[in-house]
């Protein structure tokens, strides 16, 4: 009986989580649809958001392309598979690492700098504050940050999938001696702008996905500093989780 | 409405937090133009009171009606756009941090209003001069002093020229000077833009400074209402230890 309570009051827990978060997408929708977006607010949000995170994006992509090359352009060599190299690199990037591994980061970087910030003025009633002044906090809050994430998170990731890429090339030209030439004529190859496209689509539902968890954590901290620091740290562990899963999702979707 | 007439009704109020009840029966008029003081022992509901006024709270039973409208049967539309009308004193002022106090003191006018810069700018400046913050323009909260919060927090919440304005403890944790100067300010507001003005306060002193009238908040209901003299003179003697500030008598410690 108490293992059915718990696994009863754990699934309504999840549905109330979801719940809100569905609702805070649908309102946040809202708001754009009727173009009811603070300019200023949001090119600030992305500038944010988006410089906060570009050089751990860098650094981990970059070192994350050089270790796939480097596991890869040995062996192929040996077996006389040096001429796709590139490809293997930049297939596996562009369409997985490049995207999932960039919100991943944004998600532990930027995702709970939101809850943090978020939180903070729930504890200090900053935001009880906006909805005393007739302002909605999903208009003020939650739009700017969703929008310059969905605007900061693609690029990121651009960025990501060429460093990436660029560190194969130099790891592969420095240990199996394969030319960059070569190298590139591999990745020209392999990746299509289609596989482009649907590795920054899914940069499009992780940005979604850390910006509302990071802001639905925020909105609703409870509990003063000790809240603040579980809303944090709850946000980058749901949005890690969900970026996974979506990512698995999106992968059977597209590129079946 | 006349000053004197009833432009908050609360009736019948049950509000409940999860299993605890915090207001039980609560009924209360507060009369348009005056300043009604609400006191009462720290977590008697009183903040909570203030919060029903504008529609951050809704009760489980009872009717908050302000302006003739009532807000329980209010659609969400309806009721932010009541809510601009209504101006409200955070205890801690709940300043905006990422922002300069001018740049507090003009959001509301930025997203409620049709006014220009040149315009906000202009009630920005004469409001934050109205509660002596003038030079403080374009400093951040963090900057500030306790008072110079308050005052930021009184600016933004007149710049608007409500008709209603909700002051949740504005005196607290502040010394007698401040204290002073901030009731008169309270009064000042009252005076120069004819606000009906709700305090939720315990400082007696400042209480009975500027209320026209005082309702006592005990156990989720008001047990005693009217002018300073009719308080004063109850012979409840819950009102008269609480009055007295005595640990000794009727009211649990």
């Amino acid at each position: 009986m108490n293992a059915l309570e718990s696994l009863g009051r754990l699934t309504i827990r999840f549905l109330e989580y979801a719940g809100g978060v569905a609702a805070l997408a649908a309102e946040a929708a809202g708001f754009i649809v009727r173009l009811r977006v603070r300019i200023v607010e949001t090119i600030n949000q992305a500038y944010v958001l988006g410089t906060q995170s570009t050089v751990i994006v860098l650094l981990t992509s970059l070192f994350t392309g050089m270790v796939i090359s480097l596991e890869s352009a040995v062996q192929a060599v040996q077996y006389g598979f040096g001429n796709v190299v590139g490809g293997a690199v930049a297939y596996g990037t562009v369409r997985e690492l490049g995207p999932m591994l960039t919100a991943v980061v944004v998600a532990g970087r930027v995702g709970s700098a939101i809850a943090a910030e978020i939180g903070s003025m729930v504890v200090t009633e900053q935001v009880e504050a906006l909805e005393a002044l007739g302002l909605s906090p999903t208009r003020m809050l939650v739009v700017p940050r969703l929008i310059g994430l969905l605007l900061t998170l693609p690029v990121l990731t651009v960025f990501a999938d060429i460093i990436s890429v660029g560190g194969g090339m130099w790891i592969a030209h420095e240990v199996a001696n394969i030319s960059p030439q070569d190298y590139i004529t591999s990745v020209r190859q392999t990746i299509t702008m289609t596989d482009v496209s649907k590795g920054l689509l899914k940069s499009l539902i992780f940005a979604m996905i850390v910006a509302l968890v990071g802001c639905y954590q925020g909105l609703t901290t409870r509990g003063g500093a000790a809240g603040v620091g579980k809303a944090t740290t709850g946000s980058v562990v749901l949005a890690i989780i969900l970026i996974f899963t979506a990512n698995f999702t999106l992968s059977y979707l597209l590129f079946r | 409405m006349k000053r004197g007439e009833p432009i908050i009704e609360l009736d019948d109020i049950e509000l409940a937090f999860g299993e605890k009840i915090v207001l039980s029966r609560l009924s209360l008029r507060i009369p348009a133009g005056e300043i009604t003081c609400i006191i009462g022992l720290s977590g008697s509901g009183k903040s909570t009171t203030l919060r029903l006024i504008n529609g951050l709270r809704l009760p489980q039973r009872g009717s908050v009606v302000v302006k003739g409208a009532n807000l329980c049967s209010m659609a969400h539309a309806e009721l932010i756009e009541l809510r601009k009308s209504i101006g409200f004193a955070f205890q801690f002022a709940a300043l905006f941090d990422s922002l300069t106090v001018g740049d507090n003191v003009a959001l509301p006018l930025r997203e409620n209003t049709r006014m220009s810069d040149v315009e906000i700018a202009s009630t920005v400046r004469e409001t934050l001069e109205m509660v002596g913050l003038a030079d403080a323009i374009d400093r951040f909260p963090a900057e500030l002093s306790g008072g110079m919060v308050k005052r930021a927090g009184f600016a933004r919440a007149v710049v608007t020229k409500p008709e209603i304005v909700l002051f949740d403890e504005p005196t607290s944790g502040l010394d007698p000077i401040v204290t002073h100067l901030l009731t008169d300010i309270i009064l000042d507001i009252n005076r120069r833009l004819g606000a009906t003005v709700v305090v939720v306060s315990h400082d007696m002193q400042s209480v009975y400074q500027m209320a026209d009238r005082i309702a006592l908040l005990f156990e989720g209901a008001i047990i005693a209402e009217g002018s300073v003299e009719e308080v004063r003179a109850s012979d409840n003697p819950i009102v008269q230890q609480f009055l007295q500030g005595r640990d000794q008598g009727p009211i649990p410690i």
